[in-house]
């Protein structure tokens, strides 16, 4: 379990890693933490020429909050994100999600943007951060170091394992909307053992002063399921307490839509929304 | 004054290495020139080889078995009707696992050596796979070994006629029961270095070992080389488990590259190999009938029993010592008057089955005890009410059982009392009427079971086991200073025998621990042993030692005695000095006029000096009977399938505890094992013999969050057959919590029918079974409509 052999690289800018990810000649990656990477290097699923260490670039390092919300860069960690080194703009839920993913020798590691660009089904941003109705922020493609566009974060994951990202692209932060002071939220992930990935994830949140009510079924075979307008998971009448008017056949048919036909991950899902429901709810 | 002796709470010798990082392990061993091995796998589970294609630039650094003359390892039981396997090291003809070894590459890096195994291809011929015992032991199964002309090793037979019982009985229970196949997952795998020493002409192995002297024994045989000519060394060897007492198929091959290629070459198995080709180990299955009157005593137990054994025998303990195990210990430590037990070793296309901590008595406990809940509920009884109406009592012992295994000693029905009492089994049954505000289902449950440990040469010769362990040899040393060496040939990984043996010698001549080392896993050094394994080194390593020791103490007695100009007969040895009528003199003092000032001595000094090697066998060799009670109280989830152990009570009487802090760890560290066992590990096979979990991320281990603070009670009822009482306790820990968590998850859920006869009891599982309640209902609802 040794990876075969690659080149390595750490620029300083995001023009210069760029510039390497642009060398046709070669199959380049990008390193970030390396939690999930690392793994793949040593099973040599993946065996890249070179890796472009990015976790030097102090641009990808940068947390700038204002008055809608924050911009995180891709290589901030989990770590900064709980520890609050990156300033939280959402009343708690992302140190709390940060918190339950993995331990803290990987979370000390792993980044936000590369748990995004591996686009794990279980993983836990990918899930959270569309609850959240966050963005990500690409960088570079035809036009160049400067070209840049955004996508919805569940846009992002276009399928297992695989990002939304063109060649010659990297992700360059994630942009998080400021929770008012009445938005309310819940995140409930299953999983066996502590710092395990999940097996399902639930997370609403309803924040009525944006007129925000969005809710999603994670960590299923594929891509989350993310509910922009989850109104109707309330019988259109979302309200503090969310759990009073919680529609769990509407949730259920959800899942007939994606194609979740196992009776246990049904279960279990819809007890992951049902829960993340109930942490939201004033009761 | 601290009791350093028997009995005294020592921290351990080793921990100051181990604490500060300073051990030496396998992968530490650098010697200059050292090259690197990988391995080229079988990616398939059955499959005939065609052909091995080799880059020519390539061939000089690619060994395959043509290219050797390794005799195939073979470990051949001695019960009538055992089928031999032979495992070549490396594959001949066929490959019948996933993992097993095709091609060995010899290169400066295990990174270039994986370079070279990747450019390796193999032309195979996928053959139809056996990944089910049960299927396996259909006629028609596709064969392992063709001239068998089935999959079976070994079937035995326990008989005896129940028909009487089964037509009188009043409760008869029958259920289906299966354990999960697992890894050992010793935090340290498996990796070997050997060199060939021109001086000496000798091959060094550096192998993580539990048993040095039996790889060396499997080593000389496989490779047509003297034992003289072989020395195994194991350094600090980071858990075993089990999968440490087997001569590995690795450490053949590796020895054979070294002696050919002149240069030390190493093997440090990663954890993929470690999962899917090395450490299997567990899998049962259970057709299990008990009988019973409506007050719970037993009537009798009707079981066939199945173990899945893999594709190949293994070195020393064979394919059968499962199975052989089980139709002899399946009784546990109940008293009941008909038994009927037969068993079956079936080969599979997996890797062999190998020794874990409990070897067979964890699956069997589970069975017996999941059994004894049934029948408890039939007859409307608490569980541990039947239990004390079955168990073997006190006034009985020593008491030889239906299957005539000897118990030792003990207060088995009390040791259930107490746990019951410690887990106040009313405030339970309270709390499940009151119910959860978070709606979650109690449970309670209990199991019991019997740990047979150091079981000697009549057992295992019994068992037909091909390795038979005799008397167990120490040699003791007093240094010139007045210290202590001991050698011993066993291998301490964990267990805290630089501790705990020690100990033993300290309380036999009063020489401060501090000043005893104890030398043990280097055949170079020890007495030959069959090493580390079935709860042994305590009873029969410490046996040794106090033999040696007691006789180093006559010795110096007799050297004292002149020096003090008195009868011997006059003097003692006690607190590391020699005491007469008028004096004393310190066995440093002794050492001293031994090795430096002979001119002191008489001429008819004893010429064996103060050196010893003696052996030791206790008073039986039937082995030493621990046991224990585990109780435990479960919150499940029922929704989502989750289970959370909410408290956990262990009484344990493992005789004369010498180091009691030693045996809490070992208690410790093996419940979390059966922990592991009961709701989260299991290596899962697809069809086509392909295993599931290639990575910790798949086979799920408990962590420190998984595993719940464990209450311990000990007893204390000495063996009398030992020295000092003691009696094995290494294994226990991991035997009784499968049962003691599915009894309490399976109480849990009996409100709703649902009951779970299977580990790992997952989150699926148990839905699955509470669903599978909710449907028959409905079922017979509707069937009731119509
Ligand atoms: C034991 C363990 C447990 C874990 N448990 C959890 C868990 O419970 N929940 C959870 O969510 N995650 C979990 N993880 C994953 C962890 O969160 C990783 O941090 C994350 O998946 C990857 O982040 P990274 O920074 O390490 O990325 P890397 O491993 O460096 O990269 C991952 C992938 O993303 C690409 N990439 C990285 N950054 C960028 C970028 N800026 N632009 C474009 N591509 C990029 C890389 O090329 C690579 O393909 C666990 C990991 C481990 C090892």
């Amino acid at each position: 379990m040794k990876p075969a052999q690659f080149d390595y690289e750490r620029p300083s800018s995001v023009a210069e890693a760029l510039d390497l990810l642009r060398r046709e000649d070669l199959f380049v990656k990008v390193l970030a933490g390396g939690q999930s990477l690392g793994p793949m290097l040593n099973l040599r699923l993946v065996q890249p020429d070179l890796l472009v260490d990015i976790t030097g670039i102090p641009e990808l390092k940068r947390a700038e909050p204002d008055s809608d919300g924050i911009t995180l860069g891709a290589c901030i960690t989990n770590a900064d994100i709980e520890d609050g080194r990156a300033p939280d703009v959402t009343g708690g839920v992302l140190p709390a999600i940060a918190r339950g993913i993995a331990y803290r020798a990987v979370r000390n590691r792993g980044t936000i943007g590369g748990s995004l660009s591996h686009a794990d089904p279980s993983a836990d941003w990918v899930s959270g951060l569309a609850a959240l109705g966050a963005e990500a922020i690409i960088r570079g493609g035809p036009q160049g170091d400067s070209g840049r566009r955004t996508l919805p974060i569940e846009d992002y994951m276009v399928g297992v394992f695989e990002a939304a990202l063109e060649p010659g692209e990297i992700l360059e932060a994630v942009r998080i909307p400021r929770l008012s002071a009445r938005a309310r939220w819940g995140y409930y992930k299953i999983c066996r053992k502590t710092g395990e990935f999940a097996h399902a994830i639930g997370a609403v949140l309803y924040d009525p002063e944006r007129s925000v009510c969005r809710a999603v079924i994670g960590a299923t075979e594929s891509t989350p399921l993310v509910v922009a307008d989850a109104a109707f998971l309330f019988g259109d009448r979302p309200s503090d307490n969310l759990a009073a008017t919680y529609d769990t056949a509407a949730a259920a048919r959800l899942l007939d839509r994606k194609g979740m036909t196992d009776p246990f991950e049904r279960q279990v899902h819809l007890a992951a929304l049902r829960r993340a429901v109930d942490r939201a709810s004033l009761q | 004054m601290t009791v350093k002796g028997v009995g005294g709470r020592l921290i351990r010798k080793e921990d100051d290495r181990y604490m500060r990082g300073r051990g030496q392990f396998i992968a530490d061993v650098r010697l200059a020139g050292m090259k690197d091995v990988a391995f080229v796998r079988s990616p398939v589970a059955h499959a005939q080889i065609r052909g091995i294609d080799i880059p020519d630039t390539l061939r000089h650094a690619v060994f395959t078995a043509g290219d050797t003359d390794i005799k195939p390892i073979r470990a051949v039981s001695g019960l009538a009707g055992f089928k031999v396997s032979e495992q070549p090291p490396l594959a001949t003809g066929k490959v019948r696992q996933v993992g097993e070894l095709v091609a060995m590459c010899l290169a400066g890096t295990r990174a270039e050596a994986e370079d070279i195994a990747a450019a390796v291809s193999l032309d195979l011929e996928e053959l139809p796979a056996v990944s089910d015992m049960l299927e396996g032991r259909k006629p028609g199964a596709p064969l392992l070994h063709e001239s068998w002309g089935d999959n079976i090793f070994l079937e035995t037979l326990v008989d005896a006629d129940l028909s009487a019982t089964a037509r009188t009985a009043p409760i008869r229970v029958t259920r289906e029961i299966r354990t999960a196949r697992q890894s050992m997952a010793p935090m340290e795998g498996k990796g070997v270095v050997a060199y060939w020493d021109s001086r000496l002409e000798q091959l060094t192995v550096y192998s993580s070992t539990q048993m040095p002297h039996i790889v060396r024994t499997g080593l000389s045989g496989c490779l047509g080389l003297d034992h003289g000519r072989i020395r195994v060394i194991a350094p600090d060897v980071g858990g075993g488990f089990g999968y440490k007492g087997i001569l590995s198929p690795e450490e053949v091959c590796v020895c054979w590259l070294a002696i050919k290629s002149g240069l030390p070459v190493r093997w440090i198995e990663d954890r993929r190999e470690h999962l899917i080709a090395g450490t299997n180990c567990r899998e049962h299955h259970y057709l299990i009938t008990g009988y019973a009157d409506r007050d719970g005593k037993l009537l009798g137990i009707d079981c066939e029993a199945t173990v899945d054994s893999g594709a190949y025998s293994a070195y020393p303990f064979s394919a059968c010592l499962e199975a052989a195990q089980v139709a002899s210990i399946l009784p546990g430590p109940y008293d009941f008057p008909a038994y009927r037990c037969k068993t079956y070793s079936v080969a599979t296309n997996k890797c062999p089955i190998l020794p874990y901590r409990g070897v067979a008595r964890t699956g069997v406990c589970f069975a017996m005890e999941l059994l004894i809940d049934a029948i408890a509920r039939e007859a409307g009884l608490e569980p541990h009410e039947v239990r004390l109406k079955n168990l073997v009592r006190p006034e009985q012992m020593p008491f030889d059982n239906i299957t005539k295994k000897h118990f030792d000693s003990g207060d088995y029905p009390e040791c259930l009392r107490r746990a019951v009492a410690a887990i106040d089994l009313p405030a339970v049954r309270d709390r499940q009427k009151r119910g959860e505000p978070d709606g979650r289902l109690i449970g309670v449950g209990v199991s019991i079971f019997c740990e047979q440990a150091a079981h000697g040469t009549s057992v295992y010769s019994g068992w037909g086991i091909p390795m038979v362990p005799g008397h167990e040899q120490a040699t003791a040393r007093v240094t010139p200073d007045g210290g202590l060496e001991l050698r011993v040939g066993i291998q301490s990984h964990g267990q805290g025998l630089e501790t705990t043996l020690a100990q033993v010698a300290h309380q036999v001549l009063g020489i401060d621990p501090e000043k005893i080392s104890v030398v043990h896993g280097d055949t170079g050094y020890t007495p030959y042993s069959t090493g580390t394994w079935g709860s042994r080194c305590m009873v029969m390593a410490g046996g040794a030692v106090t033999r040696a020791c007691q006789e180093i103490a006559r010795r110096a007695a007799r050297i004292g005695a002149w020096l003090m100009q008195t009868d011997e007969a006059k003097v003692t040895v006690r607190d590391g000095m020699v005491v007469g009528p008028s004096g004393s003199v310190t066995l440093g003092e002794i050492a001293k006029v031994w090795y430096l000032r002979p001119q002191d001595l008489p001429n008819d000094a004893d010429p064996g000096g103060l050196e010893t090697t003696a052996g030791y066998k206790p008073v039986r060799d039937s082995g030493t009977f621990s046991y224990a009670a585990h109780a435990t109280v479960v919150a499940v989830d029922t929704e989502i399938g989750a289970v959370e152990i909410l408290d956990y009570v262990i009484v344990e009487d493992g005789g004369v505890l010498v180091n009691p802090m030693i045996v809490d760890g070992q208690v410790y560290g093996g419940t979390a094992q059966g922990i592991g066992t009961a709701l989260y590990e299991e290596m899962p096979f697809d069809e086509a013999g392909q295993p599931l979990a290639s990575t910790f991320a798949d086979y799920l281990l408990p962590g420190p969050t998984e595993v719940p603070e464990l209450r311990i009670i000990h007893m204390e009822t000495p063996s009398p057959y030992t020295e000092f009482g003691v009696k094995g306790i290494g294994e226990g820990g991991a035997i009784g919590p499968p049962a003691a968590i599915a009894n309490a998850v399976n109480d849990a859920l009996r409100l709703l029918g649902a009951e779970l006869c299977v580990s790992p009891m997952t989150p699926r599982r148990i839905v699955d079974a509470i669903a599978a309640v909710k449907e028959s209902g409905a079922r017979r609802a509707a069937g009731d409509a119509a």
